[in-house]
């Protein structure tokens, strides 16, 4: 029995992306709705849809049509519009301001252009209240005196004064960064991985937080990576030996995390 | 009973001066008043005191033009409706060649405005950039062809989305008469002929 040869499922997401990209071309450029062979094309669709199981082909099929659907309705607008007297044929009219000159065209579109009409005009009761205004205004030396504050001498801060004002970290960015892959490479050992509540978890609310916001960047710079198990709703943090570069990778995403206080409670307690 | 006519009659008249001052001083970036704000200022009746004072100004060659948000209404526009349209001030009967000078625009940069417009109304209100730009080109110089079209987008005759995209900006829905334009430059030789004998003169 010769089975009947199905297509390649490969083929078939490129044969809708190009459908999709094609009915967003359409309304995106304002291009003529009807190069969409809109039959031919669901019969593409048709064609794939019993081979899709994948919820990302799935998804993909359902935007397909909903493009499409976009598409026809765009024909039906364009028909109507076509149907009443306010259509005019854009190459008729392109024709005919080709061959008006300069002249012939600015005379008729003056009459049918009727320019605003505003006015600017000074009136006595501005004049006197800007007057009264600038007698009131202190010179600028007298305002400008009054926002100095004190005084003090000039000094030299030591570098303890300035992490104790929190104008200077105690580390370095990038050196704390390096010690908290260290910190992740040790705790999951060679090609291992660990909770991401279990890694940026502390001992006080503050440092959960602080911890978060450096486990981001490791991520963000390729020292690391999210695993993330929708279903089961655990979230891994895996660290790389070498940092990778994400810059040329196009399937990069964001990950919102919530760090509430009452997360981090619940996990404290182990719930 | 006298008395209470005078009195109704000073109360329009304070009113309608109000109105004109608010028509025609910019209070904002963007000229023109919002209905909310008429009302505000002049009382819930404001739509009577603008037909009296539209009245006035008909005789002066200018009307009050108003620009709904959406669409015009077809039927009588609600209170609603006004109160978010926008009302200006403008020429009544379009402008005879002559004074076109007036206005402080050059010929080309008034024919460029023309074809342009005309072009995307014909697109159904959205055209490609590089469309208009190539039709302004056909008589006009490239950098006068874009920095024309430039101009038309900062004065708010024009607006250009990201995708490159031009469509008609709050300036043309209140100043030109689209059809009123198309009309006319599908208008007959008789037409034209007529225009190019203003010209002439």
């Amino acid at each position: 029995m010769a089975s009947e040869k199905r297509p390649s499922k490969r083929l078939g997401r490129e044969r809708l992306q190009r459908i999709i990209d094609l009915c967003k071309s359409v309304e995106e450029r304002g291009l003529d709705p009807f190069i969409v062979d809109v039959e031919d094309l669901i019969a593409v669709v048709r064609e794939y849809f019993p081979q899709w199981e994948l919820p990302e082909d799935l998804c993909l099929d359902a935007e397909t049509i909903h493009q499409l659907s976009s598409v026809i309705k765009h024909q039906s607008d364009w028909v109507k519009h076509r149907s009443t007297s306010l259509y005019t044929d854009p190459f008729l009219l392109e024709e005919k301001i080709r061959r008006l000159s300069g002249g012939e065209l600015a005379s008729l579109f003056i009459r049918a252009w009727n320019p605003i009409v505003e006015m600017e005009q000074l009136s006595l009761r501005g004049l006197v209240e800007a007057l009264s205004y600038w007698q009131s205004l202190l010179p600028l030396n007298e305002r400008w005196a009054k926002t100095i504050t004190l005084e003090r001498e000039m000094g030299a801060a030591t570098r303890e004064e300035l992490i104790k004002q929190r104008i200077m970290a105690e580390k370095a960015f990038s050196e704390e960064l390096e010690a908290l892959w260290t910190e992740l490479r040790e705790r999951t050992g060679k090609g291992g991985k660990i909770r991401y509540w279990d890694f940026i978890g502390a001992d006080t609310y503050e440092e959960t937080v602080e911890r978060a916001y450096m486990t981001s960047f490791l991520v963000t710079y390729g020292y690391a990576t999210l695993e993330i198990h929708r279903l089961e709703e655990e979230v891994f943090i895996k660290p790389f030996e070498k940092p990778e570069s994400l810059v040329e990778k196009k399937d990069v995403v964001s990950v919102p995390f919530s760090i509430g206080e009452e997360d981090w409670r619940k996990w404290k307690e182990g719930v | 009973m006298e008395g209470r006519g005078l009195k109704r009659k000073a109360y329009y008249a304070r009113r309608i001066r109000r109105a004109a001052r608010l028509l025609f001083y910019r209070r904002h970036r963007k000229p023109g008043v919002k209905g909310w704000e008429l009302r505000r200022s002049l009382g819930s009746d404001y739509p009577k005191i603008l037909d009296i004072l539209d009245d006035y100004l008909d005789k002066l060659g200018l009307q009050i033009k108003t620009v709904f948000e959406e669409e015009k209404p077809t039927e009588k526009p609600t209170l609603e409706q006004l109160d978010k349209a926008r009302f200006y001030v403008t020429l009544k009967g379009g402008l005879e060649s002559k004074e076109a000078r007036l206005i402080g625009w050059r010929i080309d940069d008034i024919a460029g405005l023309a074809i342009a417009i005309s072009y995307i109304i014909a697109k159904k209100g959205k055209a490609p950039r590089q469309e208009v730009e190539d039709l302004l080109r056909v008589k006009l110089p490239g950098w006068r062809a874009d920095m024309n079209l430039q101009r038309y987008i900062r004065s708010g005759y024009l607006a250009e989305d990201e995708g490159g995209q031009l469509y008609l900006d709050w300036r043309t829905r209140a100043e030109v008469d689209h059809d009123k334009l198309v009309n006319l430059l599908l208008g007959g030789e008789e037409l034209k002929q007529k225009i190019l004998e203003e010209i002439d003169e």
